[in-house]
Formats: structure tokens, sequence, C-alpha cells
């Protein structure tokens, strides 16, 4: 009998691990045969610790088991939500990147290449660079950490570069709250990753690779290295590295993770040059987000076709959205772009975890926009994003009860600016600190008619002056939660 | 791995096995800190011989990063994530619990745990759905 138990950090918090030993004692005692599996998570996060009890081919769910339960589990009298493979919540979902998270034991090679593993990365192998890149660009594909921009235009510019050496970088430091999504995957299914990575690799030539990863993921760094290890026979002469943050905000930030992945401060490079033709140590490289290379193995496997049939606009393809903050069915929704908002946080996540209204929601992390609930019925995609003033970001979702206060939040953001600002430029550095100090006059009710001028004026500033997202985009919660919620800024009155 | 008191001669090891590392002083240093718990301040000069840069260019990679730290820690960290996932649960008031209970909290923005916060991390197990008793 084969018991899955994740062994995921989400489901570690919450306990796995001593259910896990709890119910293999149980099993010693009655002299049970089972094999337990510690897979990664399904992304149902509120139910987790999720036990799944294999038998005939049928995997049952057990949920928010607790090490008191194993006996109970055992005996099949604890409660069941039934077969995963009906589980409505996730069988409704669409999985492409995330197909095998939290069905496969994350470091069985013969697990992965049973489901579908390697063959995007075979069929790699036999093409020409210019087909691989070809097949990406006509996938549709965009950047998954929040920029959106097109893959396949980026592997190109670097597949044309001439270089004696060129890499291929992930970036793994998921820094924004409300996105868990990369260490999931990371955690639940890391040979994808490296298979999106081979692929990266084989179509612009590279033969070094680095997975910079935070290092607010120890479990993540550890089973990348592990997965690294074992399918090194897989690779060829592509060389793959994990290399840790060191608790830098800004080190998602594209140049400002090159600086340190080359041991420097990780202050942001003004671009030009483009990171695909100077980069890493001044080479050729090509960065993308985890979620970007993990879907790359099925594109190729499937064909740029299919994954394509997906979405809406220029926003093709499936998005793995993050369900966060105050959410009763929290976790990762992965489906194609243009599903409603709405339909994410009251339809997949049933409203606030408090049972309140919801009053906010923030989307696309720190840096992303606070929409009121007349901006629910948004479709999730970059361009409607946009249009509605803010942006799909990495697909993160933050819901907030009636309880938020829209002006303490903005002052947040321009506070978690100054903190983790690299400090390069000016409006940035300077900047957030003064909105902090702006947002706080209007909060205590002074001046509050002009302070709220200066805001603008300083966002505006930041917005246009600033290096990179962190100062540019700063303004965006900022400007958001004064325009959609201009009631909690009256200065107290 | 255990953390082992400050002795240059082994730091001096530590920073000879990356020498073939590309880019070598934040590995170096995260290196240090993972041995002994703390970058010791003359592990800069060890670093900076080792690979040929400036001692103020170790230093200035030293203070940027929230994680290394110049001093010995004692006991294990309380971390609490103050981000805005967590607040949307409580985070606040959670943190100002801790520190009325006499624990000395670190505030750290995000765990990757978003849909089961309140996140904290005590040492490096994490802690979701965290509460003042599951800190203790």
């Amino acid at each position: 009998m084969k018991i899955f138990i994740p062994g995921d950090s989400a489901a570690q918090s919450v306990g796995s691990d001593l259910v896990a030993v709890a119910i293999a004692a149980e099993a010693a005692k009655r002299n049970l045969d089972i094999t337990i599996v510690r897979n990664g998570t399904r992304g149902a996060l509120w139910l987790e610790p999720l036990v799944e009890i294999e038998r005939d081919g049928k995997r049952i769910g057990y949920s928010n088991v607790s090490s008191d339960d194993a006996a109970a589990v055992l005996d099949g009298t604890y409660p069941s939500i039934g077969e995963l493979d009906s589980f409505e919540w996730l069988t409704k979902q669409d999985r492409v990147t995330y197909k095998r998270v939290g069905i496969i034991d994350p470091l069985s090679i013969s697990d992965y290449e049973a489901h579908g593993g390697f063959v995007g990365l075979a069929k790699a192998q036999k093409m020409s660079k210019a087909d691989i890149v070809a097949e990406v660009t006509e996938s549709g594909l965009r950047g998954r950490g929040g920029a959106g921009f097109p893959a396949g235009i980026k592997w190109k510019t670097v597949m044309e570069a001439s270089a004696d050496q060129k890499y291929i970088c992930c970036n793994a430091d998921e820094g924004d709250s409300g996105t868990f999504a990369d260490r999931i995957l990371m955690e639940g299914d890391p040979f994808t990753l490296i298979e999106g990575m081979a692929i990266a690799a084989l179509a612009v030539g590279a033969t070094k690779g680095f997975i910079y990863i935070r290092s607010e993921y120890p479990a993540a760094i550890s089973k990348l290295k592990q997965a690294i290890e074992i399918a090194k026979p897989k690779l060829g002469d592509f060389e793959l590295k994990v290399r840790a943050g060191a608790g830098s905000y800004v080190c998602g930030e594209e140049t400002a993770m090159l600086e340190s992945l080359e041991g420097k401060r990780g202050v942001v490079r003004a671009k030009p040059p483009l990171p695909a033709l100077e980069g890493l140590f001044g080479k050729p490289t090509v960065i993308n987000n985890v979620l970007t290379l993990a879907s790359v193995p099925e594109i190729l496997a499937s064909g740029a076709a299919a994954y394509k049939a997906r979405g809406v606009g220029r926003s093709l393809g499936t998005q793995v959205f993050q369900l966060a903050g105050n959410i009763k069915q929290g976790g990762i929704v992965e489906t194609g772009f243009g599903i409603t908002l709405d339909e994410l946080v009251n339809g997949y996540g049933a409203g606030t975890l408090t049972g309140k209204p919801i009053r906010a929601i923030q989307v696309g992390g720190p840096l992303g926009a606070y929409f009121g609930k007349d901006k629910l019925q948004t479709s999730a995609d970059y361009e409607s994003m946009i249009e509605a003033g803010g942006m799909l970001g990495h697909g993160g979702i933050v819901v907030f009860d009636e309880s938020v206060n829209l002006a303490k939040q903005a002052r947040f953001a321009m506070e978690f600016c100054s903190i983790e600002s690299c400090g390069k430029c000016t409006p940035c550095r300077i900047g957030s600190t003064r909105g902090v100090e702006t947002i706080d006059l209007i909060i205590s009710g002074k001046d509050v008619a002009k302070n709220k001028e200066l805001l603008l004026d300083l966002c505006e500033v930041m917005t246009e002056g600033s290096l990179c997202a962190m100062g540019g985009l700063t303004p965006m919660p900022v400007k958001s939660a004064l325009n959609n919620f201009p009631e909690d800024f009256d200065g107290g009155k | 791995m255990s953390i082992q008191p400050w002795n240059a001669a082994i730091a001096e090891d530590v920073i000879a096995a990356l020498r073939d590392e590309p880019g070598p002083v934040l590995i170096a240093l995260q290196a240090l800190q993972d041995k002994f718990g703390f970058v010791h301040d003359d592990a800069h000069q060890l670093i900076a011989d080792a690979f040929n840069v400036s001692r103020a260019e170790v230093f200035g990679v030293f203070t940027y990063y929230h994680d290394l730290k110049s001093e010995p820690q004692i006991g294990p960290s309380v971390k609490i994530c103050a981000a805005e996932a967590c607040q949307a649960v409580g985070c606040d008031s959670l943190i100002a619990d801790a520190e009325k209970a006499g624990i000395e909290v670190e505030k750290a923005y995000c765990f990757g745990n978003c849909a089961l916060g309140p996140a904290a991390m005590v040492g490096d197990r994490l802690i979701g759905r965290a509460t003042l008793e599951k800190l203790k």
C-alpha cells in the first residue's frame, strides 16, 4: 500500500512531518506493508496535511490530518474527501506546467519519466536551435516572472549572439508576498525546471546554467541540488548549479540577480546593454523565471499549437495563479488566462478565511495594484490587468477582508521599498522614505489635500525616474489605494 | 551541520575550497556564515586576499545582504513574515503579542507560505497558521 504525505514546506508548516512519523509508527505496529511517498503538495493548501492512500490504483484523500489521526486514517474511519482524480477543485483546473506536481515523488526520475518527463528534451535534442526557438516563440509563452516579455524573442537574441560562453539563469528569487508557485514547483517537481533549462541551453548554445534561489527557501535549494545530481546523465555537457540568495528582495530584479550571482552587491544595472547580449560575467544570458522555464518541456512535448490554444488575446497558455492572504481555500490554481478575478477569489478561493466580505485584493505582488470589489470582473490576463490600472505580475492574489486600511497598505508599500531599495537610483532610495513621511502626514490629517498632491507628484518621479521595477512600480499599490479607496485617505475625518 | 567557533585556519580552508567558483565573494561569505554562524571581521581580509579583490569590496558585499551577520547568533531565530499576505491574516498583532511575551522577533518578508499565514520561521522550521503557542 502506498501512502502519499506531502513533504512540501507548506504542508510541513502545518505538521505533515509529524503525520508521516505517526503513520509509519502505526503501520509498523499493525505489521502493515506500506510505502510512504513524500510527494509535493497538490496546491489545495487549506487541506494540508493532505494524506492520500492508494488502493487499486485510486488515490483517496484525507484532509487536515494531524498526528493523532494516524490510526483513524489507516482504519478508514477518518472522513475522506474522496478520490483526488475526481476532486472538483483540482479537476476543473487546467494543469500544464504543474501537471506532475503533487502526483509524483519529486526525486524519482522513473516516476518523472512515467508521467511524461524528458519527452520535451528528447524532442529538442533532435531539433535545430532555430527550430526550438521557433516552437517556443510560436507557443506565445511570455515571461511568467511578471514582465510578460515573449520568451522566444529573448531566446532568439541569445541564440544569435556570438560568444565563447553563454548562460541560462533561472530567477527563483520569488520574493513577492502572495506568490509561492515557484517554490511549490521546485519542491514538488524539480526535474521539470531542470528539463526546461536543458532545453533552453540547447536552443541558445549555452553550456552553463545557474538557478538563483532565495535563502528563505531552504527546502527548494536542497531539493534542486539533489535533483540536479540525479538528472546529470540526462544533461550532456550542460553544467547546472544552484546558488542561494542572501536575503535581498531586489535581487529578484534580473540585473541585480546577475550582480549577486557574480558575488557582488545586488545592485541594479542600467539597461542597455540587455542581459541577452551582455549578461552574467558580460556574456549572453537567458534569464527566465521558474514557471517560464518549467512550461517549456510541455510546449516541446505537446507542441506550440496545443499550448497556445489556451488563454486569451496575447496572453496565451496557462497561468499558475496563487490565492493567498485572507482566503478560505488558498493555494495553486493553474488555468488558461482569461478567468476572472472573481472566479479565482470567490470561486476557487471561496471568499475570505474570516468569513467577512472581501474589501480589497492585491494582484501581482507588493508592486501590484489594490483593487476593490468593482474590479473583480476583470479578466486575469496581461493586457486586461494593465487596462484596469494594475498588472498580473507573477499571478499572486492577496485577499483582504473589510478590516484592511488602505492608507496603511500604501504606507507599507513605501516602507518596504525604503527597506529593500538597492540604493543605486535616487527616486527609489530617497523617494520611498519621503513617501512614508508624506503618507504619515496624510494619515494624521495634516494638510491632507496638499500632501496628496505631493504624494502623486512623488509617485510620478519614482515611476518615470527609477532604474528598475522596485522604485518604478512601488507607486502602483500607492496610487491604486489612493484612487480606489479614497475614503481611507481622508486624514482620519 | 553544527556551528563551530570562529577559527581563522578553518576559514582559510573554507575559502580556498571555493577558488574555482566564478564570482566567489558572496558564496565565501555564505559558506563562512554556515560554518561559524556569523562572519568574523577578520574574514573580510582573508576573502580579499584569496580572490584578489579589495577588502572594501568584500565589506560592501557583506553589508548589502540582510542574511549576513557580524556577530554570533544566540538561540534559534524567530522570524515572522510581515508582508502583505500575512498582514491580511493579522501578522501585526502576532508580532506585537510575541514581543510582549518576551520573544525576540525579526521581521521577515515572505516565506512563500502565503495561503497558510501568518507564516513564521523558528530556526529552519517553517510554521503555518502561526500563533503565539506555536512559536514557543
